[in-house]
């Protein structure tokens, strides 16, 4: 007997399928079959996660997916899901797992932020006739002017990185997504002038001809750590926390460990790929301290050292702290930030939205007059240009992007990385998935997607009057709140509409 | 000259481009209406054999087999693309079993058809190339 009815259901217009079976060639999830005897194409939609590769590339457009009008008995406080929910544990004993972000109907900020425009008496700026700086460097800039001897400016700082456009692609393992979907990610970062994040499954031996545009992750499980691999960066990040699943670890199964995975990540081919919740050697900003400085010492302080944390409740203090660390810049991951897999309950009620970290964070770091020590990094689901232009006024100075660049790679936001069959080549470690990403396709949608939005930053800069994204760093005064009560107006320091 | 050419590396054997072929060489404008219920004839065949596909179509060789193997004259090389003449063929398929490929079969009135990139039915690119959904057919100059 099985409990759970199908949540999506597949409606075929069979006056429209010519029956190619392409829908059946291209379902991991063996959704569609062909009935020989009556010629025609039939599903079972238990197995379909609406991940649309049928939808999409259904020639004659004769497939559609929607959602079950199945439902149970109504209540306001027992919903299908939650009962579903206890039907699979009842069933299984095991923690739920999903993928992806925070789906639930929290507050997103962002939507609640209006961007300021010039009229009349501060004239605003055509992006396409004038020029408009949106150039960034990260890392720690100096407190004051130094001189050396002869009076001259002393320019040298420490490592930078040096950003077109303020938006680098966020941590994502190899691992948890494909050899494909990497070389996509590094390719659009070198066109681009970007970087992109290893994350923590080490970076594979193809991909250091990219180490310009490499951000390389030193986690709680250490894979893939080694001289070359901290030395071939950009910059060395290391992950103390992760928005979708704050305080708890990583578990990537032995099965998805086989060949150059186990090389790239330096573990036996089969063996589970465990990252600790903490990093054992760290439970004190000052072990927080000695790990910045072995990395830095380890790369003759040629390259800037990143913290990641995740937002929550105390991220200010946290951050306050890893500023004195010797960390160059700190990337604070907000609760809507995705993942491959985490424990359903951690990823949807752990954590704090990232406007109000970035907010919190950057008001305590110029209280304090450490906010020229680090940069600011923000991730947790920035999902446009917009997003990006009301981070920046927030006080960030760099937007990580991991769910909408899988997007602009063909994820469909399915949510089921964790079953390791992604239909698009992403989330997957099968060879006959992985070939369905085409770099050649995949980077150019990346390169696409941030050029569009750089196009879009401008124009809002340009309407603000403003011709530099410095310009823009922190001037909470080109936001207001709408629909905000006077805690949350004061916590991300804006007036509201109307003020 | 250009030619299709096909990425195995790519190539995910969802035989979309058989339909994409035999839908631009019907004539008609509503893939639908051209292909259902009907036994495709396409002039590019996906070859599969567990994880490896690739299609395969007139290779428009330098030296062709298929013309010499012609009784008629209905096959021809003009300006390099290999183009039949339906009236002349008279079914004999010596060109079919010449062909190495497997590039040229009979199509549904007992003439043989092969690609001919889409230059008749005016498509400018192949159909099979612009229907691929993972760019492993391309169209160039190699």
């Amino acid at each position: 007997m099985n409990y759970i009815y199908p949540e999506y259901e597949v409606v075929r217009n069979y006056s429209r399928c010519i029956t190619c079976r392409a829908c059946e060639n291209q379902c991991a999830n063996k959704v569609h079959s062909y009935l020989e005897c009556e010629n025609r194409m039939e599903s079972t939609d238990d197995n379909c996660v609406n991940c649309h590769r049928c939808v999409s590339i259904c020639p004659t457009r004769a497939l559609k997916i929607v959602k079950s009008t199945h439902t149970f008995r109504e209540n306001a406080n027992w919903t299908g899901k939650t009962i579903n929910e206890i039907y699979k544990q009842a069933q299984s004993g095991g923690v739920l797992l999903s993928s992806m972000g925070n789906p639930e109907s929290y507050p997103i900020y962002f939507d609640k932020i209006l961007i300021n425009a010039s009229q009349v008496t501060n004239p605003s700026i055509d992006p396409l006739r004038e020029p408009m700086e949106t150039r960034v460097f990260l890392g720690r800039k100096s407190h004051e002017i130094v001189r050396d001897a002869n009076r001259k400016v002393i320019t040298k700082t420490t490592p930078q990185l040096d950003l077109s456009v303020p938006i680098m692609f966020s941590a994502m393992s190899y691992g948890s997504i494909s050899y494909n979907a990497h070389e996509s990610l590094a390719k659009a970062s070198e066109q681009l002038g970007i970087y992109y994040n290893t994350g923590e499954g080490g970076l594979h031996e193809d991909f250091y001809k990219y180490s310009k545009n490499t951000i390389v992750q030193v986690a709680s499980g250490r894979f893939g750590v080694h001289k070359d691999y901290l030395n071939t960066a950009a910059a060395i990040e290391i992950k103390m926390g992760q928005g979708a699943k704050p305080g708890i670890g990583g578990h990537l199964p032995g099965a998805k460990i086989v060949g150059a995975v186990s090389r790239t990540r330096m573990i036996p081919e089969g063996s589970d790929a465990i990252s600790p919740a903490p990093h054992h050697d760290i439970y004190s900003i000052e072990d927080l301290r000695q790990l910045v400085f072995s990395l830095k010492e380890a790369t003759d302080y040629k390259k800037p050292v990143i913290v990641k944390i995740a937002a929550v409740h105390n991220v200010t203090s946290i951050a306050s702290g890893i500023a004195r660390s010797g960390a160059d810049m700190i990337a604070i991951d907000g609760f809507r930030g995705g993942t491959g897999a985490a424990p359903t309950k951690i990823r949807d009620n752990v954590g704090i939205p990232i406007e109000l970290a970035l907010a919190s964070v950057d008001k305590r770091l110029r209280d304090e007059g450490i906010r020229d020590s680090v940069s600011l990094i923000v991730g947790g689901s920035i999902r446009s240009s917009s997003d990006i232009v009301k981070a920046i006024a927030l006080g960030a100075d760099c937007v990580y992007i991991g769910s909408a660049a899988l997007i602009a790679m063909g994820c469909h936001l399915c949510r089921s990385c964790q079953s390791g069959k992604c239909n698009w080549g992403i989330a997957t470690q099968a060879p006959e998935l992985v070939k369905r990403l085409n770099p050649a396709i995949a980077y150019q949608r990346l390169v696409n997607l941030v050029s569009a939005w750089e196009h879009e930053i401008k124009e809002m800069m340009g309407g603000m009057g403003i011709n530099s994204i410095e310009s823009l760093k922190g001037n909470r005064l080109m936001l207001r709140g709408v629909g905000l009560n006077e805690k949350e107006l004061s916590i991300l320091g804006i007036y509201h509409a109307g003020e | 000259m250009k030619r299709v050419y096909v990425n195995e590396q790519w190539c995910l054997g969802c035989r979309l481009c058989e339909y994409h072929c035999a839908f631009a060489n019907s004539k008609e404008s509503d893939m639908v209406k051209a292909l259902k219920n009907k036994k495709i004839h396409s002039n590019i065949r996906v070859e599969s054999k567990g994880n490896i596909n690739f299609a395969v179509s007139c290779r428009h060789c330098e030296d062709p087999l298929c013309i010499r193997g012609c009784i008629t004259g209905a096959l021809q090389r003009i300006n390099g693309l290999i183009v039949v003449d339906k009236n002349r063929c008279v079914h004999c398929y010596t060109c079919i079993v010449c062909c190495p490929y497997g590039a040229i079969s009979p199509s549904e009135d007992g003439a043989i058809q092969k690609c001919e990139l889409c230059v008749k039915n005016n498509n400018g690119v192949p159909a099979c190339v612009s229907g691929c959904i993972n760019q492993a057919i391309v169209y160039e100059e190699r």
